[in-house]
Protein backbone atom coordinates (compact mmCIF):
# COMPACT_ATOMS: atom_id res chain seq x y z
CA UNK A 1 0.00 0.00 0.00
CA UNK A 2 2.74 2.40 1.03
CA UNK A 3 4.75 1.45 -2.06
CA UNK A 4 1.90 2.13 -4.44
CA UNK A 5 1.19 5.41 -2.68
CA UNK A 6 4.84 6.36 -3.01
CA UNK A 7 4.87 5.37 -6.66
CA UNK A 8 1.87 7.52 -7.54
CA UNK A 9 3.08 10.45 -5.43
CA UNK A 10 6.59 10.27 -6.90
CA UNK A 11 5.38 10.22 -10.50
CA UNK A 12 2.94 13.10 -9.87
CA UNK A 13 5.64 15.14 -8.15
CA UNK A 14 8.09 14.47 -10.99
CA UNK A 15 5.49 15.64 -13.50
CA UNK A 16 4.80 18.80 -11.50
CA UNK A 17 8.45 19.57 -10.78
CA UNK A 18 9.35 19.43 -14.48
CA UNK A 19 6.45 21.77 -15.24
CA UNK A 20 7.53 24.20 -12.52
CA UNK A 21 11.08 24.04 -13.87
CA UNK A 22 9.93 25.15 -17.32
CA UNK A 23 7.02 27.46 -16.51
CA UNK A 24 8.31 29.26 -13.39
CA UNK A 25 9.87 32.72 -13.74
CA UNK A 26 13.19 32.18 -15.40
CA UNK A 27 16.46 32.36 -13.45
CA UNK A 28 18.42 31.66 -16.61
CA UNK A 29 19.48 35.24 -17.40
CA UNK A 30 21.35 35.36 -14.09
CA UNK A 31 22.52 31.82 -13.37
CA UNK A 32 22.13 30.12 -16.74
CA UNK A 33 19.72 27.41 -15.61
CA UNK A 34 16.53 26.62 -13.74
CA UNK A 35 16.65 24.71 -10.43
CA UNK A 36 16.20 20.98 -11.01
CA UNK A 37 14.17 19.07 -8.41
CA UNK A 38 14.34 15.62 -10.01
CA UNK A 39 17.68 14.64 -8.36
CA UNK A 40 16.24 15.58 -4.94
CA UNK A 41 13.17 13.49 -5.65
CA UNK A 42 15.43 10.65 -6.78
CA UNK A 43 17.43 10.77 -3.51
CA UNK A 44 14.21 10.45 -1.54
CA UNK A 45 12.93 7.63 -3.76
CA UNK A 46 16.22 5.75 -3.61
CA UNK A 47 16.48 5.95 0.16
CA UNK A 48 12.86 5.37 1.08
CA UNK A 49 11.31 3.10 -1.56
CA UNK A 50 12.05 0.11 -3.79
CA UNK A 51 14.50 -0.19 -6.66
CA UNK A 52 11.54 -0.43 -9.08
CA UNK A 53 10.40 3.03 -8.05
CA UNK A 54 13.94 4.24 -8.75
CA UNK A 55 13.79 2.77 -12.26
CA UNK A 56 10.32 4.20 -12.83
CA UNK A 57 11.34 7.68 -11.70
CA UNK A 58 14.57 7.52 -13.72
CA UNK A 59 12.70 6.62 -16.89
CA UNK A 60 9.58 8.77 -16.49
CA UNK A 61 11.31 11.77 -14.91
CA UNK A 62 14.05 11.78 -17.53
CA UNK A 63 11.53 11.26 -20.28
CA UNK A 64 9.39 14.19 -19.08
CA UNK A 65 12.40 16.49 -18.79
CA UNK A 66 13.62 15.55 -22.27
CA UNK A 67 10.18 16.12 -23.77
CA UNK A 68 10.13 19.78 -22.70
CA UNK A 69 13.80 20.54 -23.32
CA UNK A 70 16.20 20.47 -26.24
CA UNK A 71 17.70 17.16 -25.03
CA UNK A 72 17.53 14.10 -27.28
CA UNK A 73 14.79 11.87 -25.95
CA UNK A 74 16.02 9.44 -23.28
CA UNK A 75 19.31 11.18 -22.48
CA UNK A 76 18.30 12.20 -18.93
CA UNK A 77 16.92 8.77 -18.00
CA UNK A 78 20.20 6.91 -17.55
CA UNK A 79 22.07 9.51 -15.38
CA UNK A 80 19.05 10.07 -13.15
CA UNK A 81 18.32 6.36 -12.78
CA UNK A 82 21.99 5.47 -12.28
CA UNK A 83 22.40 7.94 -9.41
CA UNK A 84 19.25 6.57 -7.78
CA UNK A 85 20.35 2.99 -8.31
CA UNK A 86 23.76 3.64 -6.69
CA UNK A 87 22.15 5.36 -3.71
CA UNK A 88 19.60 2.59 -3.32
CA UNK A 89 22.34 -0.04 -3.26
CA UNK A 90 24.14 1.79 -0.42
CA UNK A 91 21.15 3.02 1.51
CA UNK A 92 21.81 0.78 4.52
CA UNK A 93 25.10 2.60 5.12
CA UNK A 94 23.61 6.10 4.91
CA UNK A 95 22.20 8.12 7.78
CA UNK A 96 19.20 8.99 5.68
CA UNK A 97 17.13 10.63 8.41
CA UNK A 98 19.81 13.26 9.13
CA UNK A 99 19.10 16.61 7.48
CA UNK A 100 22.79 17.24 6.80
CA UNK A 101 23.16 13.83 5.15
CA UNK A 102 20.11 14.54 3.03
CA UNK A 103 21.60 17.88 1.96
CA UNK A 104 24.93 16.31 1.03
CA UNK A 105 23.25 13.48 -0.89
CA UNK A 106 21.01 15.94 -2.72
CA UNK A 107 23.99 18.17 -3.50
CA UNK A 108 25.95 15.20 -4.84
CA UNK A 109 23.03 13.92 -6.90
CA UNK A 110 22.33 17.42 -8.22
CA UNK A 111 25.97 17.71 -9.31
CA UNK A 112 26.27 14.18 -10.71
CA UNK A 113 23.11 14.09 -12.84
CA UNK A 114 23.92 17.13 -15.03
CA UNK A 115 27.56 16.08 -15.24
CA UNK A 116 26.66 12.57 -16.43
CA UNK A 117 24.05 13.99 -18.81
CA UNK A 118 26.67 16.33 -20.28
CA UNK A 119 29.11 13.45 -20.70
CA UNK A 120 26.40 11.34 -22.35
CA UNK A 121 25.46 14.20 -24.70
CA UNK A 122 29.09 14.65 -25.73
CA UNK A 123 29.46 10.88 -26.20
CA UNK A 124 26.45 10.92 -28.51
CA UNK A 125 28.15 13.53 -30.67
CA UNK A 126 25.84 16.39 -29.67
CA UNK A 127 27.26 19.82 -29.00
CA UNK A 128 25.75 21.11 -25.78
CA UNK A 129 26.63 24.61 -24.57
CA UNK A 130 29.41 23.79 -22.12
CA UNK A 131 32.44 25.78 -21.12
CA UNK A 132 34.13 27.24 -18.07
CA UNK A 133 31.05 29.33 -17.41
CA UNK A 134 29.07 26.11 -17.00
CA UNK A 135 30.44 25.93 -13.44
CA UNK A 136 27.87 28.56 -12.39
CA UNK A 137 24.73 26.68 -13.55
CA UNK A 138 26.25 23.41 -12.37
CA UNK A 139 26.75 24.81 -8.87
CA UNK A 140 23.23 26.23 -8.88
CA UNK A 141 21.81 22.84 -9.90
CA UNK A 142 23.75 21.06 -7.14
CA UNK A 143 22.84 23.64 -4.48
CA UNK A 144 19.16 23.75 -5.41
CA UNK A 145 19.02 19.97 -5.32
CA UNK A 146 20.82 19.91 -1.96
CA UNK A 147 18.38 22.38 -0.47
CA UNK A 148 15.35 20.65 -1.96
CA UNK A 149 16.23 17.17 -0.68
CA UNK A 150 15.47 17.68 3.05
CA UNK A 151 12.30 19.53 2.03
CA UNK A 152 11.34 16.55 -0.13
CA UNK A 153 11.74 14.20 2.84
CA UNK A 154 9.59 16.47 5.00
CA UNK A 155 6.98 16.86 2.30
CA UNK A 156 6.64 13.11 1.83
CA UNK A 157 6.51 12.51 5.58
CA UNK A 158 3.70 15.03 5.87
CA UNK A 159 1.80 13.67 2.88
CA UNK A 160 2.19 10.13 4.19
CA UNK A 161 0.70 11.26 7.48
CA UNK A 162 -2.30 12.66 5.63
CA UNK A 163 -3.02 10.06 3.01
CA UNK A 164 -1.09 6.82 3.35
CA UNK A 165 -2.20 3.72 5.16
CA UNK A 166 -0.64 3.41 8.59
CA UNK A 167 -0.31 0.30 10.70
CA UNK A 168 -2.61 0.43 13.72
CA UNK A 169 -0.65 1.02 16.87
CA UNK A 170 -0.75 -1.74 19.50
CA UNK A 171 -3.59 -1.26 21.96
CA UNK A 172 -3.31 -1.02 25.71
CA UNK A 173 -4.45 -4.63 26.16
CA UNK A 174 -1.73 -6.83 27.64
CA UNK A 175 -2.33 -10.60 27.63
CA UNK A 176 -0.15 -11.11 30.73
CA UNK A 177 -2.47 -8.82 32.71
CA UNK A 178 -5.64 -10.62 31.62
CA UNK A 179 -7.81 -11.90 34.46
CA UNK A 180 -8.74 -15.39 33.56
CA UNK A 181 -11.91 -16.78 34.99
CA UNK A 182 -12.66 -20.41 35.64
CA UNK A 183 -10.28 -23.32 35.81
CA UNK A 184 -7.38 -23.57 33.44
CA UNK B 1 23.46 -6.75 0.33
CA UNK B 2 23.32 -7.38 -3.40
CA UNK B 3 20.09 -8.68 -4.86
CA UNK B 4 19.29 -10.06 -8.26
CA UNK B 5 16.49 -7.51 -8.63
CA UNK B 6 19.12 -4.73 -8.52
CA UNK B 7 20.89 -6.15 -11.55
CA UNK B 8 17.59 -6.62 -13.38
CA UNK B 9 16.58 -3.02 -12.55
CA UNK B 10 19.87 -1.63 -13.82
CA UNK B 11 19.62 -3.71 -16.98
CA UNK B 12 16.07 -2.51 -17.57
CA UNK B 13 17.05 1.12 -17.02
CA UNK B 14 20.06 0.92 -19.33
CA UNK B 15 18.17 -1.08 -21.95
CA UNK B 16 15.21 1.29 -22.20
CA UNK B 17 17.51 4.35 -22.14
CA UNK B 18 19.65 3.00 -24.96
CA UNK B 19 16.54 2.01 -26.92
CA UNK B 20 15.19 5.56 -26.62
CA UNK B 21 18.54 7.07 -27.57
CA UNK B 22 18.81 4.87 -30.66
CA UNK B 23 15.39 5.86 -32.01
CA UNK B 24 15.51 7.49 -35.46
CA UNK B 25 15.19 11.30 -35.31
CA UNK B 26 11.70 11.30 -36.76
CA UNK B 27 10.43 8.80 -34.20
CA UNK B 28 12.25 10.54 -31.37
CA UNK B 29 10.58 13.84 -32.28
CA UNK B 30 7.17 12.16 -32.36
CA UNK B 31 7.76 10.57 -28.97
CA UNK B 32 8.94 13.90 -27.50
CA UNK B 33 5.97 15.78 -28.86
CA UNK B 34 3.55 13.14 -27.57
CA UNK B 35 5.04 13.11 -24.07
CA UNK B 36 5.29 16.90 -24.08
CA UNK B 37 1.54 17.03 -24.69
CA UNK B 38 0.99 15.70 -21.15
CA UNK B 39 1.77 19.25 -19.97
CA UNK B 40 -1.06 20.79 -22.00
CA UNK B 41 -3.62 20.31 -19.17
CA UNK B 42 -1.28 22.10 -16.77
CA UNK B 43 -0.78 24.96 -19.22
CA UNK B 44 -4.55 25.26 -19.64
CA UNK B 45 -5.03 25.02 -15.89
CA UNK B 46 -2.45 27.75 -15.26
CA UNK B 47 -4.28 30.06 -17.70
CA UNK B 48 -7.67 29.29 -16.17
CA UNK B 49 -6.41 29.83 -12.62
CA UNK B 50 -5.02 33.20 -13.67
CA UNK B 51 -8.40 34.21 -15.16
CA UNK B 52 -10.38 32.92 -12.17
CA UNK B 53 -8.02 34.73 -9.84
CA UNK B 54 -8.67 38.01 -11.63
CA UNK B 55 -12.45 37.42 -11.67
CA UNK B 56 -12.51 36.31 -8.05
CA UNK B 57 -11.02 39.61 -6.99
CA UNK B 58 -13.91 41.47 -8.62
CA UNK B 59 -16.56 39.17 -7.08
CA UNK B 60 -15.13 39.60 -3.61
CA UNK B 61 -15.13 43.35 -4.03
CA UNK B 62 -18.80 43.46 -5.09
CA UNK B 63 -19.82 41.53 -1.98
CA UNK B 64 -18.00 44.02 0.13
CA UNK B 65 -20.61 46.59 -0.91
CA UNK B 66 -22.87 45.02 1.70
CA UNK B 67 -20.56 45.97 4.52
CA UNK B 68 -20.77 49.20 6.52
CA UNK B 69 -20.02 52.52 4.83
CA UNK B 70 -16.68 52.98 6.49
CA UNK B 71 -15.56 49.49 5.62
CA UNK B 72 -16.91 49.92 2.11
CA UNK B 73 -14.91 53.10 1.58
CA UNK B 74 -11.78 51.45 2.81
CA UNK B 75 -12.30 48.52 0.47
CA UNK B 76 -13.17 50.85 -2.37
CA UNK B 77 -9.94 52.67 -1.81
CA UNK B 78 -8.04 49.38 -1.91
CA UNK B 79 -9.89 48.33 -5.05
CA UNK B 80 -9.03 51.56 -6.78
CA UNK B 81 -5.42 51.18 -5.82
CA UNK B 82 -5.38 47.63 -7.13
CA UNK B 83 -7.11 48.72 -10.31
CA UNK B 84 -4.56 51.45 -10.77
CA UNK B 85 -1.83 48.83 -10.51
CA UNK B 86 -3.70 46.56 -12.92
CA UNK B 87 -4.28 49.46 -15.32
CA UNK B 88 -0.57 50.18 -15.31
CA UNK B 89 0.07 46.55 -16.27
CA UNK B 90 -2.63 46.73 -18.96
CA UNK B 91 -1.05 49.93 -20.20
CA UNK B 92 2.32 48.23 -20.49
CA UNK B 93 0.75 45.25 -22.26
CA UNK B 94 -1.20 47.57 -24.56
CA UNK B 95 1.94 49.49 -25.44
CA UNK B 96 3.81 46.27 -26.12
CA UNK B 97 1.05 44.90 -28.35
CA UNK B 98 0.69 48.23 -30.17
CA UNK B 99 4.41 48.22 -30.76
CA UNK B 100 4.22 44.66 -32.11
CA UNK B 101 1.23 45.52 -34.28
CA UNK B 102 2.87 48.68 -35.56
CA UNK B 103 6.00 46.77 -36.39
CA UNK B 104 3.90 44.13 -38.15
CA UNK B 105 2.20 46.82 -40.31
CA UNK B 106 5.59 48.25 -41.30
CA UNK B 107 7.29 44.90 -41.75
CA UNK B 108 7.93 43.69 -45.30
CA UNK B 109 6.50 40.30 -44.25
CA UNK B 110 3.36 41.69 -42.59
CA UNK B 111 0.95 39.25 -44.28
CA UNK B 112 3.09 36.27 -43.35
CA UNK B 113 3.53 36.92 -39.63
CA UNK B 114 1.56 35.23 -36.88
CA UNK B 115 1.78 36.01 -33.17
CA UNK B 116 2.59 33.19 -30.74
CA UNK B 117 2.80 33.19 -26.96
CA UNK B 118 5.76 31.63 -25.16
CA UNK B 119 4.45 28.81 -22.95
CA UNK B 120 7.50 26.94 -21.62
CA UNK B 121 11.19 27.76 -21.31
CA UNK B 122 14.26 25.55 -21.54
CA UNK B 123 14.92 23.80 -18.20
CA UNK B 124 18.50 22.65 -18.89
CA UNK B 125 21.63 24.82 -19.05
CA UNK B 126 23.06 23.40 -22.28
CA UNK B 127 20.35 24.29 -24.80
CA UNK B 128 18.52 27.49 -25.67
CA UNK B 129 14.99 26.66 -26.67
CA UNK B 130 11.43 27.64 -25.81
CA UNK B 131 7.96 26.37 -26.52
CA UNK B 132 5.19 28.38 -28.20
CA UNK B 133 1.44 27.87 -28.36
CA UNK B 134 1.20 27.38 -32.13
CA UNK B 135 1.45 23.89 -33.59
CA UNK B 136 0.74 21.75 -36.60
CA UNK B 137 -2.99 22.48 -36.45
CA UNK B 138 -2.13 26.17 -36.97
CA UNK B 139 0.04 25.28 -39.97
CA UNK B 140 3.44 25.54 -38.28
CA UNK B 141 6.15 23.46 -39.94
CA UNK B 142 9.81 22.90 -38.97
CA UNK B 143 12.42 25.53 -39.96
CA UNK B 144 10.06 28.53 -39.99
CA UNK B 145 11.89 31.67 -38.76
CA UNK B 146 10.79 33.19 -35.45
CA UNK B 147 11.37 36.88 -34.73
CA UNK B 148 10.40 39.91 -32.65
CA UNK B 149 10.49 43.58 -33.63
CA UNK B 150 14.03 43.91 -32.25
CA UNK B 151 15.39 41.05 -34.36
CA UNK B 152 15.78 37.37 -35.03
CA UNK B 153 14.85 34.92 -32.26
CA UNK B 154 15.44 31.52 -33.88
CA UNK B 155 13.66 28.88 -35.92
CA UNK B 156 11.05 26.19 -35.36
CA UNK B 157 12.64 22.82 -34.58
CA UNK B 158 9.92 20.41 -33.47
CA UNK B 159 6.21 20.68 -34.11
CA UNK B 160 3.41 19.06 -32.11
CA UNK B 161 -0.30 19.38 -32.76
CA UNK B 162 -0.77 22.24 -30.28
CA UNK B 163 2.73 23.53 -29.63
CA UNK B 164 6.13 23.92 -31.27
CA UNK B 165 9.70 24.10 -30.01
CA UNK B 166 11.85 27.03 -31.11
CA UNK B 167 15.65 26.80 -31.08
CA UNK B 168 17.02 30.24 -30.28
CA UNK B 169 19.95 31.97 -31.94
CA UNK B 170 22.89 30.91 -29.78
CA UNK B 171 21.74 27.30 -29.49
CA UNK B 172 24.21 24.79 -30.97
CA UNK B 173 21.42 23.59 -33.29
CA UNK B 174 20.68 27.03 -34.74
CA UNK B 175 23.40 28.40 -37.01
CA UNK B 176 22.63 31.46 -39.06
CA UNK B 177 24.40 32.92 -42.06
CA UNK B 178 24.87 36.60 -41.21
CA UNK B 179 26.03 39.75 -42.97
CA UNK B 180 27.77 42.73 -41.36
CA UNK B 181 26.37 46.06 -42.55
CA UNK B 182 29.72 47.62 -43.45
CA UNK B 183 31.23 48.82 -46.75
CA UNK B 184 32.28 45.32 -47.80
CA UNK B 185 29.10 43.59 -46.47
CA UNK B 186 31.12 40.68 -45.11
CA UNK B 187 29.38 37.37 -44.48
CA UNK B 188 30.00 35.00 -41.57
CA UNK B 189 28.29 32.34 -39.54
CA UNK B 190 26.53 32.91 -36.21
CA UNK B 191 27.50 30.17 -33.72
CA UNK B 192 27.05 29.83 -29.95
CA UNK B 193 29.44 31.54 -27.54
CA UNK B 194 29.84 30.61 -23.86
CA UNK B 195 26.84 29.41 -21.82
CA UNK B 196 26.84 32.75 -19.96
CA UNK B 197 25.93 35.50 -20.77
CA UNK B 198 23.04 34.30 -22.89
CA UNK B 199 22.66 37.32 -25.17
CA UNK B 200 26.10 37.00 -26.77
CA UNK B 201 26.95 34.88 -29.83
CA UNK B 202 29.97 34.59 -32.10
CA UNK B 203 30.19 35.61 -35.74
CA UNK B 204 32.80 33.27 -37.23
CA UNK B 205 34.54 32.84 -40.58
CA UNK B 206 34.66 36.53 -41.49
CA UNK B 207 37.32 37.09 -44.18
CA UNK B 208 40.75 38.21 -42.99
CA UNK B 209 40.46 41.58 -44.66
CA UNK B 210 36.98 42.32 -43.31
CA UNK B 211 36.61 45.85 -41.95
CA UNK B 212 34.48 45.00 -38.95
CA UNK B 213 34.18 47.41 -36.01
CA UNK B 214 32.22 47.44 -32.77
CA UNK B 215 28.75 48.91 -33.15
CA UNK B 216 28.14 47.73 -36.72
CA UNK B 217 24.82 45.99 -37.28
CA UNK B 218 24.57 42.32 -38.20
CA UNK B 219 21.61 40.99 -40.21
CA UNK B 220 20.66 37.68 -41.80
CA UNK B 221 22.31 37.19 -45.18
CA UNK B 222 19.56 35.06 -46.72
CA UNK B 223 22.07 32.32 -47.57
CA UNK B 224 21.00 28.83 -46.59
CA UNK B 225 17.37 29.31 -47.45
CA UNK B 226 15.94 29.22 -43.93
CA UNK B 227 16.01 32.90 -42.93
CA UNK B 228 15.10 35.70 -45.35
CA UNK B 229 17.79 38.34 -45.72
CA UNK B 230 17.73 41.55 -43.74
CA UNK B 231 16.39 40.39 -40.35
CA UNK B 232 18.41 42.18 -37.65
CA UNK B 233 20.46 39.83 -35.47
CA UNK B 234 22.45 42.23 -33.30
CA UNK B 235 25.50 44.43 -33.28
CA UNK B 236 29.24 43.80 -33.15
CA UNK B 237 30.67 44.02 -29.63
CA UNK B 238 34.32 43.21 -30.26
CA UNK B 239 36.51 41.70 -32.96
CA UNK B 240 39.49 39.36 -32.64
CA UNK B 241 41.55 37.43 -35.19
CA UNK B 242 41.55 33.68 -34.78
CA UNK B 243 44.57 31.43 -34.36
CA UNK B 244 46.87 31.28 -37.41
CA UNK B 245 44.98 34.30 -38.80
CA UNK B 246 42.80 32.28 -41.13
CA UNK B 247 39.67 34.26 -40.37
CA UNK B 248 38.24 36.91 -38.05
CA UNK B 249 35.79 36.27 -35.28
CA UNK B 250 33.46 38.84 -33.73
CA UNK B 251 31.31 38.80 -30.63
CA UNK B 252 27.74 39.88 -31.39
CA UNK B 253 25.23 41.17 -28.89
CA UNK B 254 21.80 39.86 -29.86
CA UNK B 255 19.17 42.48 -30.61
CA UNK B 256 16.22 40.31 -29.51
CA UNK B 257 15.64 40.17 -25.75
CA UNK B 258 16.09 36.39 -25.58
CA UNK B 259 15.90 36.34 -21.78
CA UNK B 260 12.50 37.97 -21.50
CA UNK B 261 10.43 36.84 -24.47
CA UNK B 262 6.69 36.66 -23.89
CA UNK B 263 5.36 36.84 -27.45
CA UNK B 264 7.11 36.07 -30.73
CA UNK B 265 6.19 36.21 -34.40
CA UNK B 266 6.38 33.18 -36.64
CA UNK B 267 7.19 34.01 -40.26
CA UNK B 268 5.30 31.89 -42.77
CA UNK B 269 7.01 31.00 -46.07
Amino acid sequence: MLTSFHTVATVCLAWLSVFVQTAAPSLQPWVGTQPDFLPALMVHTALRTSVWNVVLLGLLGGFMLDSVSGNPVGVSCLPLGLVGWLLHGRRDFILREQTFAQFILGFGAGAAVPFLTGVLLLSLGRQPLVGWNSVVPWTVLALSSGLATPLMFRLFRQVERWFAFRKPEPGTFRPDREIRRGRQ
Amino acid sequence: MWKRSHSVALGLLAGISLLLLSLPDEWATKVKVTVGACYLPLLGLAGTVQQVWQQAGEVVLSRRDLLQQNEWLRRENERLRLEALQAAEWGRENARLRRLLGWREQSPWRDRLRLARVTLREPTPWWRTLQINLGARDGVTPALPVLVPEGLVGRIAEVGPFHARVVLVGDPNCRVSARVLNETRDVGLIVPADPLPRDLVLLRYLPRGARVHPGQAVVTSGLGGVFPSGIPIGSILDVHPMEHGLYIEATVQLAAPVNSLEEVWVLWP
